[in-house]
């Protein structure tokens, strides 16, 4: 049972870099491109692990403290997070509010570290990023506690075995719902398309990329790897609610859940290549939607 | 049983959010006639003890107004005034969202203490039509187009719709027969009344009618 604890960390630390390469590649393909290496994240983190940082004169000790902060926050929610069945290192009840605000920790961070600077440009791009997530924390929380009121369970590892076939069944409409809401805050954390484009480099419209513009060597590796951590976390979560699968081989269900991962990355990449992005004055929009959602399932489902 | 109908529920409440975050009319009218083929649904999923024939003259005459003859009607009032969408609305999309939620909750509260004669289908029966019709009356007052205006009338008399359908037990059809009548009538004087509107002034902003005083 021990070394079942240490699965899902170690496949979590080992394969988040992977996601953002199968993200990047499903792109390319959509747009008939090669695309970069599908390990190509890999590559950049051994670069940037072997440069020097360079600090500017006006910074503080935050600047310096952001990054790593920030990854300790990612690397503590992926050890809070069950894959499937398997159980997690460390679990107690109401643990999932603790998830949420570990990402709030990580995010509080990375937008001191910008205002640290003093740039007018990450100024911006902070004060975007805490009006999204602003509305994006509560459709988190509300969707998770819809999920704990529909199982019964108050800790993430009972939520993720107690979401069955049968539950879905049961209350299926409100776990749709659920799912979609979930989906839209994956969007926002992650600083993906339909809110933020990862790969823009026009500062105008930059939310997330403008924060981390003046972190360069292993600063910025830690916010790559951070940020790939996060994506992974938040994959995990939705594959637990979309493929609830528990047969008796342990084994079976951990390389179905990990499939169902790299699975869900093509998605948000078709998603990425086939959405516009929308207007900045739209995204709050967006965002209450789905906390409508998250709100209407946990009305809807009641055990 | 019970899950199936409150599926359609769901979808009714869905398409009431969908109705307030919309700004672009067409979706609004093509929304609104997605909602009446599932007050056709909802009516094929209550009315299992009665007599087919009454079941399926009322689920004819809703989907045929309902769905076909509302939604043109407004559709071609938009396209001949080139009204494509709500441009300024009294109370903005994401405000009218939370304005929806906080009167979904009201709902789910009143019904659960309004005392009701007959048990009914689900626990969401009430709530979703007393949402329906508060949704309705929300469009009607935070909206500036006519159009709007009269998608807020549907949406209410959806609601009503809803409320019948689940509660009242005896000689409904007569009933909702002569709300559908009243509400044909009503819809089709409003889009004569678009028509010339826009003929006459360009534009569909009702509040922009104050200024016609002599």
């Amino acid at each position: 049972m021990s070394i079942w604890l240490l699965v899902h960390p170690t496949l979590a630390f080992l394969a988040a870099p992977l996601l953002p390469g199968i993200i990047n590649r499903t792109k390319a393909y959509f747009a008939g491109r090669d695309g970069q290496p599908l390990l190509q994240t890999y590559f950049d983190l051994a670069k940037l692990f072997r440069k020097g940082a360079v600090y500017s004169r006006t910074t503080t000790w935050l600047f310096r403290a952001g990054p790593i902060l920030s990854l300790g926050a990612a690397l503590m929610a992926v050890v809070l997070m069950p894959l499937g069945e398997l159980p997690t290192v460390w679990s107690f009840q109401g643990d999932f509010i603790l998830l949420v605000y570990l990402l709030a920790v990580g995010r509080f961070f990375t937008v001191m570290a910008a205002l640290d600077t003093g740039s007018s440009f990450e100024g911006m791009g902070a004060s975007r990023e805490m009006q999204f997530s602003m509305l994006a924390e509560p459709v988190l929380l509300v969707g998770l506690a819809a999920l704990a009121r529909g199982t019964g369970c108050l800790t993430l590892s009972d939520i993720a075995a107690n979401i069955s076939w049968q539950a879905w069944s049961q209350y299926g409409e409100g776990l749709i719902l659920i799912v979609v809401a979930l989906m839209a805050v994956f969007l926002v954390e992650n600083a993906r398309i339909p809110i933020d484009d990862p790969n823009t480099h026009l500062e105008l419209t930059m939310i997330h990329e403008v924060m981390v513009l003046d972190h360069g060597g292993p600063d910025l590796a830690y916010i790559l790897y951070g940020s790939a951590l996060k994506l992974w976390t938040l994959s995990v979560l939705l594959v637990n609610i979309m493929i609830p699968i528990h047969t008796d081989l342990l084994l079976l269900n951990v390389v179905v859940s990990l499939l169902g991962v790299l699975c869900w990355a093509v998605v948000v990449g078709v998603i990425e290549s086939t959405m516009a992005r929308l207007a900045l004055i739209r995204i709050p929009q967006f965002l209450v939607g789905a906390g409508a959602l998250s709100v209407l399932a946990l009305i809807l489902i009641k055990k | 049983m019970h899950s199936r109908i409150d599926i359609i529920f769901t979808l009714i409440i869905l398409a009431n959010l969908l109705l307030l975050s919309s700004s672009r009319l067409g979706t609004c009218i093509n929304v609104a006639a997605i909602q009446g083929l599932l007050l056709a649904v909802l009516t094929l999923a209550t009315r299992t003890d009665e007599p087919l024939i009454q079941t399926s003259i009322l689920i004819l005459s809703t989907i045929v107004l309902k769905s076909i003859v509302f939604p043109q009607l407004l559709q071609r009032a938009i396209r001949d005034s080139e009204t494509r969408r709500e441009m300024r609305p009294y109370v903005g999309y994401a405000q009218s969202i939370v304005v929806g939620m906080v009167v979904l909750a009201l709902s789910l509260w009143l019904g659960s203490k309004l005392p009701l004669p007959n048990p009914t289908i689900s626990p969401l029966a009430l709530p979703v039509a007393l949402f329906t019709i508060l949704v309705g009356l929300f469009l009607i007052v935070s909206r500036r187009k006519a159009v709007s205006q009269v998608l807020g009338y549907l949406v209410m008399e959806n609601g009503i719709y809803v409320f019948g359908v689940t509660m009242v037990h005896e000689s409904t059809l007569f009933v909702e027969l002569g709300v559908l009548l009243d509400v044909f009538v009503g819809v089709f004087i409003m889009g004569i009344m678009i028509f010339h509107i826009s003929r006459e002034f360009d534009h569909l902003d009702v509040d922009r009618l104050s200024t016609l005083k002599d």
